[in-house]
């Protein structure tokens, strides 16, 4: 036995040792008496797991291709190819997929390209302009519950209904904007929050507008209409209510957030926004207008959120102040981190990984957060930059010292 | 009048309970700069393991011949219990990062937070968990209101815990090292401070503060659930922004100002919107001084 292994050996004993001194007392002090087993049975599957993990990161470094490089040459033979191919395939793919799959799968895509929606709308605000937002879900809130009383008290049809939908939730985002321009870091962090928490408290007891925690019901569907061959031509109305019609509206959507978002940070609006990002006070110096562009920033990100929640107060065709928590803020932060802060692929990766994967967990229903909560720190301990770094990311100048 | 006085005196209990979460958030934020999202889970892992202990102990009859043991003993245990979970989250999920982005450790601890409170629901259930009512009962008339002895309890707690951590951090050496830490990490590691073991340390300390608040707020209210911690976690926090973070003296401020904003909301204004004004305070004071009532200028010796 190696002294390395040995001491090994003695962190996990006592790891192990503190892991049971934490677990046995939430599991086993009942007033009918004391019990060991279960404490024991958990401390040991933890530790299994974390020898099993142990050992994968062992052989993970004598093979020498890590999970990491991989992905980073998956990324960078995905760009030696020409690049219309991959998209007119995926494109081909998207559009083919509800065709293939069941309702269970479509359902699971569309969530997906809900939060890519949301996902990308985030990173304009944090992986672009590098302001922290914790209250991010509340734009989507707003969006949703625009749409669903236009809806419910002024029949206005989703199309009509989308644009009033995105102005409110960039309002909302000029508003919450304003006051934390001066703001940085954690303090604007802790402030979003509260926004995002005074939105939710008002949506849950504003009983008059919203319904109160019973939320909006009756929503309409979103429709189109089109000249129908066998009514003779005759407009004819398509309500969106299939899971089918509503995938291939998300997409859209999604789409156009993901051309939308691309198009932003390769204009000098997004360039600003890096620059702001990387250095504040060194971008205002060099003539960029922080206090406009910061509110954009805002907005921007805004637009998207209130293009998803329209689009999500239409599939649900009801809404409540339990979908807008604090927990669905994290959850797309966390997409957007863990992706890849400023990346586009990253962040469609990050969507996908954290709807699909508790997904397939699905029989360990009860365990499905845990596991998401501690995959969002082993995440951070592990690839801190995310699956798919940015490629123009350099280190805010106030971190230096810290 | 009686009921002003009457409110202010519920409100201090509560700004008490505020101000107690709020050290542990000032603490670890002054020294690491981090906004510790776990910390409310610490709170209401301290007042499961109250009730656990309690429920135990009134279940094997200690509680009928020695309540204020049980007591006493109740508080040490779940202070000490969240003290080690704390400097284990710490190493776990802190530590590896200290040279890392500001977002991967707040996403971390966030990651840790709903590590946190799932476990405690899975392991303690989805229900509300009732404390044994053995010191609900009975209060003092003082003049022409009452404390009850509840109050009286949690009062004179806070007040000893708080007392204590002054001395602490003002009159030991433990607490002069933490400071010196607080100020300037790298220095204080050339003077021969061990920096790694006074930010465990500063994470046990204020961990331990929140499960007291956590068993107060239990007793207090009689039941404790496995998502208490979150919301008065985020009011704390604000407690902690508004007081100046980094400030001791500032946190219990902002716990008092926050505590007896929410008492006299739902008072005198309405209780649903209760939240609502404490948030609003917060963004306010932040508008207006953003480096909180008692804090220094962070922005400023930090860039």
């Amino acid at each position: 036995m190696t002294p390395a292994s040995k001491a090994l050996l003695g962190k996990l004993l006592l790891g192990a040792v503190w892991l049971f001194l934490l677990v046995w007392p939430m599991t086993g002090i009942t007033p009918a008496g004391l019990e060991f087993g279960k404490a024991a049975r958990i401390v040991g599957a933890v530790m299994l797991a974390v020898v099993v993990w142990l050992g994968l990161k062992r052989l993970n470094e004598s093979v020498d291709v890590g999970f990491g490089r991989s992905v980073g040459r998956a990324a960078s033979s995905l760009s030696r190819t020409p690049g219309w191919l991959w998209k007119s395939a995926g494109l081909l793919a998207l559009l083919a997929f509800p065709i293939l799959s069941s309702r269970y799968g479509q359902d699971v895509a569309i969530n997906v390209l809900v939060y890519v929606t949301l996902g990308l709308g985030l990173n304009v605000v944090v992986g672009l302009a590098g302001l922290l937002d914790l209250g991010y879900i509340a734009f989507y809130g707003v969006g949703a519950y625009t749409y669903a009383l236009l809806s419910v008290h002024y029949q206005l049809s989703f199309w009509l209904a989308l644009p009033l939908c995105v102005a409110l939730a960039a309002l909302a985002g000029c508003m919450i904007g304003y006051p934390t321009l001066r703001m940085r870091g954690d303090y604007l962090a802790i402030v979003t929050l509260g926004f995002g928490e005074i939105l939710r408290l008002v949506l849950n007891n504003w009983m008059k507008l919203t319904g109160g925690p019973n939320g909006i019901l009756g929503v309409k569907p979103a429709a189109i209409y089109y000249p129908d061959p066998e009514q003779g031509w005759e407009m004819t109305r398509f309500l969106i209510r299939s899971p089918q019609s509503q995938y291939y509206l998300i997409l859209a959507i999604a789409l156009f957030t993901v051309v939308a978002v691309r198009r932003l940070a390769d204009s000098r609006i997004g360039r600003a926004w890096e620059a702001i990002r990387e250095d504040e006070t060194a971008a205002g110096i060099m003539g960029v207008n922080t206090f406009t562009l910061k509110l954009l920033a805002y907005a921007m990100g805004a637009v998207f959120a209130g293009l998803a929640g329209a689009f999500f107060s239409a599939k649900m065709r009801f809404v409540s102040p339990g979908s807008f928590t604090f927990i669905e803020s994290a959850m797309v932060l966390a997409m957007v981190v863990l992706g890849g802060m400023g990346s586009i692929p990253g962040i469609v990766l990050g969507a996908l990984a954290l709807i699909v994967l508790p997904e397939v967990f699905r029989d360990f229903e009860n365990y499905r957060m845990l596991v998401f909560g501690a995959a969002m720190a082993i995440m951070m301990l592990v690839r801190p930059a995310g699956l798919i770094p940015a490629k123009r990311v350099g280190r805010r100048s106030e971190e230096d010292h810290a | 009048m009686d009921f002003f006085l009457q409110q202010l005196i519920n409100a201090i209990t509560l700004g008490g309970f505020y101000a107690l979460i709020a050290l542990g958030y000032t603490m670890v934020y002054g020294i690491i700069q981090l906004i510790n999202f776990a910390h409310g889970e610490f709170f209401a892992a301290g007042g499961y393991m109250g009730v656990i202990l309690l429920a135990w102990m009134d279940s094997q009859g200690y509680m009928q011949t020695h309540p204020w043991l049980c007591l006493t003993l109740a508080f040490l245990l779940a202070m000490a219990y969240c003290a080690v979970l704390a400097m284990g989250v710490e190493k776990v999920a802190y530590r590896p990062l200290r040279k890392a982005s500001k977002l991967s450790v707040l996403l971390s601890a966030l990651g840790m937070s709903i590590f946190l409170q799932n476990g405690l629901m899975l392991t303690q259930g989805v229900y509300d968990k009732t404390y044994p009512g053995v010191f609900a009962k009975g209060a003092v008339g003082v003049g022409e209101f009452n404390f009850t002895y509840l109050q009286l309890i949690a009062l004179s707690i806070t007040a000893l815990l708080m007392v204590g951590l002054n001395r602490l951090v003002f009159k030991t050496r433990l607490g002069k090292a933490m400071r010196a830490t607080a100020q300037d990490r790298v220095m204080a590691t050339l003077v021969g401070i061990s920096s790694d073991r006074i930010i465990s340390v500063t994470f046990a300390i204020g961990a331990a503060l929140a499960a007291a608040s956590g068993i107060l707020v239990g007793l207090y209210y009689g039941s404790v659930r496995y998502d208490m911690g979150f919301v008065p976690g985020i009011k704390a926090f604000a407690a902690a922004v508004l007081g100046g973070v980094g400030s001791i003296t500032g946190a219990m401020l902002g716990g008092l100002i926050i505590g007896i904003t929410e008492i006299f909301t739902a008072a005198y204004i309405s209780g649903e919107y209760k939240d609502v004004f404490a948030f609003i305070i917060l963004i306010a004071v932040l508008y207006f001084r953003p480096t909180g009532l008692l804090g220094e200028n962070i922005n400023d010796t930090r860039v």
